[in-house]
């Protein structure tokens, strides 16, 4: 076994509070990394886990301090004084950021940057640095590097971002890699490739890997060992097996149950509580307020790392119940919502929106911009009580189809019905009973809610609005709306910032249901969620939902997520339908190409998983004038008519349809 | 009151506000604190020292100067102060309106705007005072008019801020009128602007309003005002500089005062850190 490269040694990291007490980020963090491991550490956000790669790399968010313990990187101190650290940074260990689009400098181009990066951490000669630069462009496997060169970060897509920002740190050819949530943000099939291409590097380099994510799948795909982490505290480590299949610690088995899967159409199982704020963990095992398991001695005493019954080591006192704590939901499968009722209660035909306006000069001379519609002939109909998940990559279009059915953006063709009227295009012009049956929840509670209105004070807006509520009534019914997403009425005189992300996605969910919709229009609304926070989130729409019978369009990227919700499916590409049809069919047997890629890329949190890699891993700039919109990505394309003739759709019966020009006998076929 | 205490605890915010909060008693009380008249000539008085009996010692015409320094900034603090809240509202709504409308008519209005603040300010003011004469009732409206033309800038910018945020999407979206959202969305989000802004307006003002009043288009003799004061002693400076430092600190300390209090508001509300990422 070799020598430690990284070796991070009852390290304690903290600031001081406005009252002047201490706050631990991190505490008695022990870390040994060897050459050639992959490391992944796992962990909800204010876990610590950020905060712990760059302390590895010597460097603390302002406001930070060292508490205690060290730092080193192949024997030398990361900390102490000196101009050695600098030389280390980003030559010998290199750090790749979450944003690489915010990580590169706008204003120069891909291959300066990249030599820069050789100038300062090689000696290799000048003239060999445009050859070199090419190479790293090709090892992280970017088509045409020679053209790449000169272009600037944003031409690329943020896939590319990512893999240039990996060049860059393979430059000064390092011996370890510290990779904070590099996938985060990107597409699910981008994602895929990225993660394979990380995994190739660690296996064809011998590098080390620090990878720190919330996402237990990626990690799962790139890393052999994991740590978890909670309240700034290592909770479990072992390899990725001893973690991921037999937790002894009840966080890490409450984590893996949080994520959704794509097998049954459940729920996944909330993980409720919130984890200490720094400085507020108690005496004992920081979990033991959320825990199952916990008794009277872990709320009192400290526990210190042990070995763990599956392998590895875990800071629990009852590890040996905790490895037999279910992984899964082991509640009931969601029965589909089946009232094939004819009546429809939205729908809508033919939805095309284009962004660009004409100027006044094309205007003048009668030209008009020829750019595709962003979202073309969009035709769905949603029945009473039914939820339809609308999935799809960055770039597909559900939030503007949502925007328009919410009337914020008027589309250049095609209507919106609810319950047979037609509703005008814009929110100006539609009725108040249109309007309050129709309700928007955003991804974001924190853009969503206004900062500087009390909870009382936003739940109002819509009870007054809609039903004259005022004074007493106003606020005994904002008590109840907030009972019914489970918040005491204490939160009515909160602002958003005093409440954490899970409980102010709550107040806007209440928001919603304040109207007393038919529709719920839910936008991406657990994406900006940890994952525990998002089971419970889900857990509760979906129960408010069923309670009053209200039909939910749920737009998400997240496959796993909208499984577990949706009756039906609507797979969308560039802004037009691939495939759509009950929820059970398409999951199980997806027709379209692009719905086979998407659930091939999924990552599962399980070290034996592999994704399948289909779609091609090129860059779309936007939707193509004509064909397929899927044609450049396309593993099964047939030919010439991909590019030139608009697929037709193929009705295969119960509301599945397929867009594609390969006869549906033989699409189902290789999918059986 | 929260915003209050945040910037009592800052230095500045603790000068600035105990600068200000004494003009404003000085300019109240002190009708009945002075101890002589402030017009009454004494040939025999003229050009005294700073000593026992007058302070802050005589001007030419042998007034008492603490006298005329304590109300000479009755008129000046009098006129802002109503100017002021006029121009920060009526500039601050028409910058809301024309962040939240956007478009053709925001470009267009943003280029009158433009034109408008190109022009030098003493040639506005003058200008108007010229055509329909000085006092107040003529002042009052002209530096609550050319003053709020900088706050539409100001107020529409923190509107375009908030405007593309989606807290305005989801008021649209229920059917709030515009007026409801400008008054429940928008201001509260703009107002730590507006009155940080407001601060600074006023201290703009009084320094406009002591211009005006130095080049003989404000406040008329014998009445006390720092601005008459500067220019009549200006010509005794080498004999009595006493004359003319006693409203030069009196106007200054305010404007100082002022600005050190805009400055620790704009603190206290986070303003200075808006620009940061929201982490």
């Amino acid at each position: 076994m070799s020598a430690a490269l990284i070796d991070i040694a009852d390290l304690s990291i903290g600031f001081t509070t406005r009252a002047g007490a201490l706050a631990p980020v991190l505490r008695h963090i022990d870390l040994t990394v060897r050459s050639g491991e992959t490391i992944g550490i796992v962990g909800e956000s204010g876990s610590g886990k950020s905060t712990l790669a760059l302390a590895a790399m010597g460097y603390l968010k302002p406001g930070l301090n060292m508490l205690g313990g060290t730092v080193r990187f192949a024997g030398q101190d990361m900390f102490a004084p000196g101009a050695i650290v600098p030389r280390i940074r980003g030559g010998r260990l290199a750090l790749i950021p979450q944003n690489a689009g915010q990580a590169l400098t706008p204003s120069m181009r891909i291959g300066a940057q990249i030599a820069e990066a050789l100038r300062l951490h090689t000696s290799l000669p000048t003239a060999v640095h445009d050859a070199r630069v090419i190479d790293l462009l090709a090892r992280v496997r970017l088509a045409a590097p020679s053209e790449l060169v000169a272009r600037y970060p944003h031409e690329l897509s943020g896939g590319q971002q990512q893999r240039v920002a990996i060049a860059m740190a393979l430059a000064g050819e390092p011996e370890a890699l510290l990779l904070d949530e590099p996938t985060t943000g990107l597409d699910v099939t981008t994602q895929a490739h990225v993660l394979e291409l990380l995994r190739d590097l660690a296996a064809d380099t011998g590098m080390a890997m620090v990878y720190v994510s919330h996402d237990l799948g990626a990690i799962a795909r790139v890393c052999a060992s994991i740590a978890v982490m909670y309240a700034g505290e290592i909770v479990a480590e072992g390899t990725a097996r001893q973690v991921l299949r037999t937790p002894a610690h009840p966080y890490a088995s409450g984590l893996i149950a949080a994520i959704p899967v794509l097998r049954a159409p459940r729920l996944p199982r909330p993980l409720e509580g919130r984890p200490p704020a720094p400085g507020a963990a108690g005496p004992g095992c920081a979990f033991a307020p959320r825990c199952a398991l916990a008794e009277a001695a872990c709320r009192t005493s400290p526990i210190g790392l042990v070995p763990a019954p599956g392998g590895g080591h875990v800071r629990c006192r009852r590890a040996e119940e905790a490895i037999h704590l279910p992984l899964r939901n082991e509640g009931p499968l969601r029965t589909p919502h089946d009232d094939n009722a004819a009546t429809s209660l939205l729908r809508l035909d033919d939805i095309t929106v284009r962004y660009a306006r004409p100027s006044l000069w094309q205007q003048i001379t009668g030209q008009h911009p020829s750019a595709p519609p962003v979202v073309d002939g969009i035709a769905l109909d949603l029945r009473p009580g039914e939820t339809i998940g609308l999935v799809g990559e960055s770039g597909s279009g559900k939030s503007t189809i949502l925007k328009t059915i919410a009337g914020l953006i008027a589309p250049l063709r095609g209507t919106t019905s609810l319950t047979g009227t037609t509703l005008a295009p814009r929110v100006a012009q539609r009725p108040v009973g249109a309007l309050r049956s129709v309700q928007l929840i955003f991804q974001n509670p924190d853009e969503s809610l206004n900062p500087r209105q009390t909870i009382a004070t936003i739940l109002a807006q819509p009870l007054s609005l809609y039903f004259g509520l005022t004074g007493a009534a106003l606020q005994a019914r904002a008590g109840e709306l907030l009972a019914q997403v489970r918040l005491g009425p204490h939160y009515l005189e909160r602002l958003p910032s005093q409440l954490s992300g899970g409980e102010k996605q709550r107040v806007a969910i209440a928001r919603a249901f304040a109207a007393d919709p038919d529709i719920v229009l839910c936008d991406e609304v657990t994406s900006a969620l940890d994952v525990s926070v998002q089971a419970a989130v889900l857990a509760l729409l979906d129960a408010l939902r069923r309670a009053r019978g209200t039909a939910c369009l749920f737009v998400s990227h997240d496959l796993g997520v909208v499984r577990a919700l949706a009756d039906r499916v609507v797979v969308l590409y560039q802004g037009r339908i691939c495939e759509t049809g009950p929820a059970e069919t398409v999951y199980t047997t997806p027709l379209h190409p692009y719905t086979e890629a998407l659930l091939g890329a999924v990552l599962e949190p399980d070290p034996d998983y592999t994704p399948r890699l289909l779609a091609a891993d090129v860059i779309e700039q936007g939707p193509p004038a004509r064909g397929c919109p899927f044609q450049n990505r396309c593993h099964r394309r047939l030919g010439p008519e991909c590019h030139t003739v608009t697929p037709p759709t193929q009705d295969l019966g119960d509301g599945h349809l397929v867009r594609c020009h390969i006869p549906f006998t033989r699409l189902t076929e290789t999918a059986l | 009151m929260a915003v209050l205490a945040r910037m009592l605890a800052r230095p500045s915010g603790a000068i600035g506000l105990g600068l200000v909060a004494l003009h404003l008693l000085a300019a109240v009380l002190s009708p009945w604190i002075t101890p002589y008249d402030p017009t009454v000539i004494d040939a025999a008085l003229m050009f005294a020292p700073p000593g026992a009996g007058h302070w802050l010692g005589t001007d030419q015409l042998g007034r008492d100067i603490l006298t005329r320094t304590l109300l000479g900034g009755r008129e000046a603090i009098l006129v802002t102060l109503v100017a002021t809240p006029i121009s920060v509202a009526w500039g601050g709504l028409a910058g809301i309106h024309l962040g939240l409308a956007g478009g053709r008519l925001d470009d267009v209005l943003m280029r009158v705007v433009d034109a408008v603040l190109a022009l030098p300010w003493i040639l506005k003011m003058l200008l108007i005072i010229v055509t329909f004469g000085a006092g107040v009732n003529v002042l009052i409206p002209t530096l609550a008019f050319f003053y709020g033309v900088p706050v539409i800038r100001v107020a529409r910018a923190a509107t375009q801020g908030v405007v593309a945020r989606d807290f305005i999407a989801a008021a649209r979206a229920r059917g709030h009128s515009r007026v409801a959202i400008v008054w429940h969305e928008l201001l509260p989000n703009v107002l730590d602007a507006l009155m940080v802004e407001g601060a600074m307006r006023w201290s703009w003002m009084l320094l406009a309003f002591s211009s005006l009043s130095f080049l003989g288009f404000g406040v008329a003799p014998p009445t006390p005002d720092w601005g008459l004061m500067i220019a009549d002693s200006r010509s005794f400076m080498a004999i009595a500089p006493w004359a003319a430092l006693a409203p030069v600190a009196a106007l200054s300390t305010l404007i100082i005062g002022i600005n050190f209090a805009a400055d620790a508001l704009a603190k206290a509300v986070g303003l200075d850190r808006a620009q940061s990422a929201p982490h």
